[in-house]
């Protein structure tokens, strides 16, 4: 049984079946891609997952709980974090402040009426937000706004939003998308970091197979909204099906 | 102090000295002289000016903060000011159950239409508040004329219970309301020179309680609630993934700022014992909208200055005439005095709002950021050579 068990998942936009009959099983503490090429509904799935869309059929369950019907909030609480396809950050919000929100989320719960402490006397979120931006090699920009942040940097600080969180699933929307050579190889070494240091589960979506072949541990192909293949990314660089339909076009 | 950073603390210290000298700042030019038309420190106005700045701090907690543009927020201040006359006719003429009373009915009152209205967001979440506010005031204006006094208004009457002070009401006269033996309405009166200034019981209390509320307001923003409130405005896709569920924070923002309206309303009674449906009318929601513009979206300070500038030329340039006018300009030759006249005539007198709508126009297109944008640009003209010694890497917040 892995953390994350999706079984029959279909989602329908009017005439597109943007998913058919989706099944994944993503162990715990393992990295897995989901690949196909654009408009396969890889973020339709990532919307399914986190509440944002809400499945036609099938199940979702999350360490043995079932994740539809709840609120993108409440999945989130139960320790599903998500980075977007674009960076969703608080553009009006410095760096600081950015990373603070996630922490108190995390510490405090769904809502807190805290209005009278002054936020940037609580050291515990204050430090926890720094270590964190120390670690995203953030910590010299921690006064800009985000908004002001190159595409690079935006990215890394919603993935250190997301890490601060401690979340147990941490879902990657292509993460490298529209980064250069240099930012993107700091961007794998980084989440392979991730890995290494903690108990979480990534599930990724990219384009890149560099990426993909550096960190993945399985691999799902998914075309026109149904999982073509599902192997290690040994076998899958060989799989026919697979080069026929995806690889042969990026590579 | 006070749980204050510097800054902040200076700022608050600057409203203090501002209010408090008030009579005096107000009244610069000399009983009799031309321009004493222009001194605003009659107890009226000022009592004006630090009552709609608790409106305006309040409403900004809700617009500065997290965005929503409440079209109807003068249904709370209408709701506070009923409450408070009631409070006189049947318990007691003071002012502190009054006013209690109306920040609690506000609050009520704000946590239904807000639950309501925050169902939806951006433009038809400020149309619901503009429908709930219409519909109080069509309400108070004919409805529930028992309650409300329609037309005519809620005021007090000879014959009211006010079963706490009933003997000392007995004189003959309605009561005024004040704070324990304090009248509302008294003044003392400082002559210097050709200088009056007069220092008014209702003002100073009410210029104490808008302190407060300025104080609370720098305590809410400087809050993780207060961030939160601004991660709404900024972005409430990435809120919602980060685990925290925007609703309650916007309503309670909402409901606080409610809470304000509702205090202002029932100062207002305070000072003047009745109560109007006009109070609750959609242009007195809209007035609170342009104070906060004009002053500054999202700032601590701004709301104030908009409410004071607003209050000030309503009340100042509403009164010049075309006498006076001729006044200004009969060192000219006849036929330019008449042109220099015809000219400036529509925007004086009843044209105030002509000369509001010029203000805010040029405020918005030419200062986005308000009346404090304005000062902040001025600040940093004078200071532009000496920035780089005492740009200490403080907290990044939004500016006074
Ligand atoms: N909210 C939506 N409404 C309608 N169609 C959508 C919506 N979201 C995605 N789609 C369609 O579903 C298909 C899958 O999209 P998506 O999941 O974004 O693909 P990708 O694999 O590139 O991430 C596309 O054809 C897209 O146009
Ligand atoms: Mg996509």
């Amino acid at each position: 049984m892995g953390i994350l068990e999706v079984k029959n998942v279909g989602k329908r936009f009017g005439g597109l079946q943007a998913l058919g009959d989706v099944n994944l099983s993503v162990a715990e503490n393992s990295v897995h891609a989901i690949i196909g090429p654009n408009g396969a509904g890889k973020s339709t799935l990532l919307n399914c997952l986190v509440g944002k869309l809400i499945p036609d059929t099938g199940s979702v369950m999350f360490d043995g709980q079932s994740v539809l019907g709840r609120l993108p909030h409440e999945i989130n609480q139960m320790g599903i974090s998500r980075v977007f396809q674009t960076p969703e950050i608080f553009g009006d919000l410095t760096v600081l402040e950015n990373m603070m929100i996630p922490c108190f989320a995390q510490r405090d719960g769904a809502f807190g009426l805290n209005a009278i402490a002054d936020m940037m006397k609580d050291r515990e979120i204050v430090d926890r937000a720094l270590d964190m931006l120390d670690e995203m090699n953030m910590l010299d920009k921690r006064e800009m706004h985000a908004a002001s942040l190159s595409r690079g940097d935006k990215r890394r600080l919603e993935i250190g939003m997301c890490l601060s969180q401690r979340p147990r699933l941490l879902l990657l929307d292509e993460p490298t998308a529209g980064m250069a050579r240099a930012d993107t190889n700091n961007t794998i070494d980084l989440l392979k970091q991730i890995k290494d240091e903690r108990d979480i589960t990534i599930a990724i979506i990219e384009h890149d197979m560099h990426v993909v072949f550096s960190l993945a541990e399985r691999i799902t192909v998914l075309a026109q909204g149904t999982p073509l293949v599902e192997d290690t990314p040994d076998k899958i660089k060989g799989h026919p099906k697979v080069r026929e339909a995806y690889l042969g076009e990026a590579a | 102090m006070l749980g204050l950073s510097k800054k902040d603390l200076n700022l608050l210290f600057i409203v203090f000295v501002l209010t408090m000298c008030a009579p005096f700042i107000l009244n610069p030019f000399p009983e009799g002289s031309a321009m004493a038309q222009f001194n605003a420190g009659y107890p009226d106005l000022m009592q004006r000016f630090v009552i709609f700045g608790i409106f305006a701090i309040g409403f900004n907690i809700l617009f500065g903060l997290t965005g929503y543009l409440s079209f109807g927020h003068a249904a709370f201040l209408g709701v506070g000011s009923y409450s408070a006359v009631w409070m006189f006719k049947l318990l007691s003429m003071n002012v502190i159950p009054a006013i209690v009373l109306s920040v609690m009915v506000a609050g009520l009152f704000s946590v239904l239409i807000g639950y309501i209205s925050l169902r939806r967001s951006g433009i038809y979440f400020s149309i619901l508040t503009l429908a709930f506010a219409q519909m109080s005031f069509a309400l108070a204006y004919s409805v529930l004329t028992p309650v409300t006094g329609g037309e005519t208004g809620l005021q007090l009457a000879l014959n009211d219970p006010r079963i706490l002070d009933g003997a000392a009401s007995s004189a003959g006269n309605i009561p005024v309301p004040g704070l324990f033996g304090l009248e509302m309405r008294d003044s003392t009166f400082l002559r210097l020179g050709d200088w009056v200034f007069t220092f008014n019981v209702g003002y100073y209390f009410s210029a104490v309680i808008m302190l407060l509320s300025f104080y609370l307001a720098i305590r809410i923003f400087r809050s993780p609630f207060g961030m939160m409130l601004r991660a709404i405005k900024s972005n409430q896709q990435r809120m919602n993934y980060t685990g925290l569920n925007p609703k309650p924070y916007t309503l309670a923002a909402f409901v606080i700022s409610g809470m304000y309206a509702g205090l202002a309303g029932g100062l207002m009674a305070a000072m003047d014992p009745l109560a109007g449906a006009e109070r609750m009318f959609w242009t007195a929601s809209g007035e609170v909208v342009l104070m906060t513009i004009l002053g500054g979206v999202g700032t601590l300070i701004g709301p104030v200055l908009g409410a004071g500038l607003i209050k000030y030329m309503e009340n100042i340039i509403s009164k010049i005439n075309s006498e006076i006018l001729h006044g200004w300009f009969a060192f000219m030759p006849d036929g330019i005095e008449d042109f220099m006249v015809a000219i400036v005539y529509p925007f004086i007198g009843k044209g105030w709002h002509l000369t509001l709508g010029i203000v805010f126009m040029l405020v918005v297109i030419f200062l986005p950021g308000g009346l404090v944008e304005g000062g902040q640009r001025i600040a940093r003209m004078f200071r532009r050579k000496k920035t780089t010694q005492d740009n200490t890497p403080g907290t990044t917040e939004p500016a006074e």
